[in-house]
């Protein structure tokens, strides 16, 4: 059904219970493009093969349930002030798509542009920073530099005091930027795409990937069975290396969890997002008034999506140093998402050395805001079998051939 | 935190240690003798392996030694550590 003002206030008096968003389909002996994992970023694939390409006959498998791994653990944070210009292009590609998504699908994101702020604290971090807001204005990307003063007029809670270890001396601040629903990214573009015909089914688990003897995919071994595919799209994130072994390809990736935490609710307070790479936090509010903060990663790879404490003192430790008046707020829930990050901290989109089978993984810590635009490029690339122009820079070959797109110093968190 | 049983300094906290990846990547010997694909193999292609991993961990604030732990990243139990 078609979300309007008018079915809402039909609903509102009397209607029937609100019908299911998607179909939660059986899987079918056979797909033109199966798809592995019902992740935004998977789910948004299948949207725009539908919505673009004219591909319908499509499956998009989740082994445990639709928006259940980091699309459901990230902190929703969005924003596209990258330094490098391949990164640039993609990030606001993403952030341009996200300004018209919940018109586009019908379903409200909640997108949320309040504006997302880096805190400077040292000389270094200055110097960075501005380097940050002149790429960014050459790419026609909005970003601009905030004294501390000004920051502090941005975010009232934030402490710019002197007698922090580490004292705020500006920031550069995206306007554009903000944070989205995370889950109604998942249900939004699930619903779309059903809609279209695509098949989504969870509690299915990919086990093994067939290749004919000229070495190219011919479809999966499932928990559910097996399925014939035309074309194979790994996008499981975390468990990209293990999936892509079924198929005998190595990756440059390492998987680490990425621990998250939620305050108890409170009334509005944090009218934007902040984030700090030095001292290592970023923290937001969500609209049920949970203060929403971003950890950092274990140092060692893992699949356990739990992580120590101590990473989590840590960030805690910071976010009390910059908010003083959040240090009697407790914390509600904890949790950890399993990242899968690449030597370069850029993504890979595209092609594999396997005929049919694509990837798209290694967006690390930072890769829910790319959702729409990761999706959209990536559904190009399936589709016609070569890489959208936008994709192109983030070959899995780049690491072959020397070109890897060094984002270490923009992403998200320190690494 | 994980509690990690250096062979020389016996069981510490990992906050005394620093992950040193995966084990058992050899520097070819001659890089300008393997091709460009062995050569990012052996610079950034792991094995990343849900279960049993094979690592390499330095006692940063202890001994100051190199040393090799089996661990199984599913549940990060670390089933032995052993000097290089």
């Amino acid at each position: 059904m078609e979300f309007s003002l008018f079915s809402l206030v039909r609903q509102a008096f009397g209607g029937a219970a609100w019908p299911r968003q998607w179909r939660d389909a059986e899987p079918k002996p056979a797909y033109d493009v199966v798809i592995v994992g019902a992740g935004g970023h998977g789910l948004a694939t299948a949207y725009y093969l539908a919505k673009e390409h004219g591909i319908r006959d499509i499956a998009v498998l989740d082994k445990g349930w639709l928006g259940g791994g980091n699309t459901g653990r990230n902190t929703t944070i969005i924003r596209s002030n990258y330094l490098r210009d391949e990164s640039a292009a993609i990030y606001e590609h993403a952030l341009k798509l996200w300004e018209t998504l919940s018109q586009d699908l019908n379903y409200n994101v909640m997108y949320s542009p309040r504006g997302v702020m880096m805190l400077a604290h040292n000389e270094h971090d200055i110097r960075v920073f501005k380097r940050h807001v002149h790429a960014n204005r050459l790419q026609g990307i909005d970003n601009e530099w905030l004294t501390a003063e000004q920051a502090k007029a941005f975010c009232p809670p934030l402490h710019i005091g002197g007698d922090a270890r580490y004292p705020v001396l500006g920031a550069a601040l995206q306007r554009r930027g903000g944070v989205a629903r995370h889950d109604a990214v998942a249900w939004g573009y699930a619903r779309a795409a059903s809609a279209m015909g695509v098949d989504i089914v969870q509690n299915c688990e990919v086990t093994g990937i067939f290749r004919n003897i000229e070495g190219a995919v011919t479809g999966v071994d499932t928990t559910r069975g097996t399925i014939q595919a035309g074309k194979v799209a790994v996008v499981a994130a975390g468990h990209t290396s293990v999936l892509m072994g079924m198929a005998g390809v190595r990756m440059p990736l390492e998987s680490f969890p990425l621990q998250a935490l939620v305050s108890e609710p409170v009334k509005p307070i944090m009218p934007c997002v902040v984030m700090s790479n030095t001292v290592h936090a970023y923290i937001s509010q969500s609209d049920k008034g949970e203060l929403v903060i971003g950890a950092g990663t274990d140092s060692y790879i893992s699949y356990s999506q739990a992580g120590g404490l101590h990473i989590a003192s840590h960030t805690l430790a910071a976010v009390c140093e910059l908010f003083p008046s959040f240090r009697r707020l407790r914390m509600l829930r904890n949790w950890g998402g399993i990242v899968d990050v690449t030597p370069d901290r850029s993504p890979i989109v595209g092609l594999t050395p396997v005929p049919g089978l694509f990837v798209n993984c290694g967006w690390g810590t930072g890769g829910f805001k790319a959702t729409p635009g990761s999706g959209h490029v990536f559904a190009a690339t399936v589709a016609r079998g070569e890489p959208h122009p936008i994709a192109a820079p983030f070959s899995l070959d780049r690491f072959r051939t020397g070109h890897p797109i060094d984002e270490a110093a923009a992403a998200a968190v320190s690494h | 935190m994980l509690l990690i049983a250096c062979p020389w300094c016996g069981p510490r906290p990992e906050n005394e240690f620093h992950y040193g990846g995966e084990a058992g990547i050899a520097r070819p010997p001659d890089p300008s003798a393997v091709d460009d694909a062995a050569w990012a193999d052996f610079l950034y292609m792991r094995s990343n392996p849900k279960g049993r991993h094979k690592e390499r961990w330095r006692h940063q604030f202890g001994c100051g030694r190199f040393f090799n732990a089996t661990r199984d990243t599913v549940t990060d139990r670390i089933s032995g550590t052993a000097k290089p």
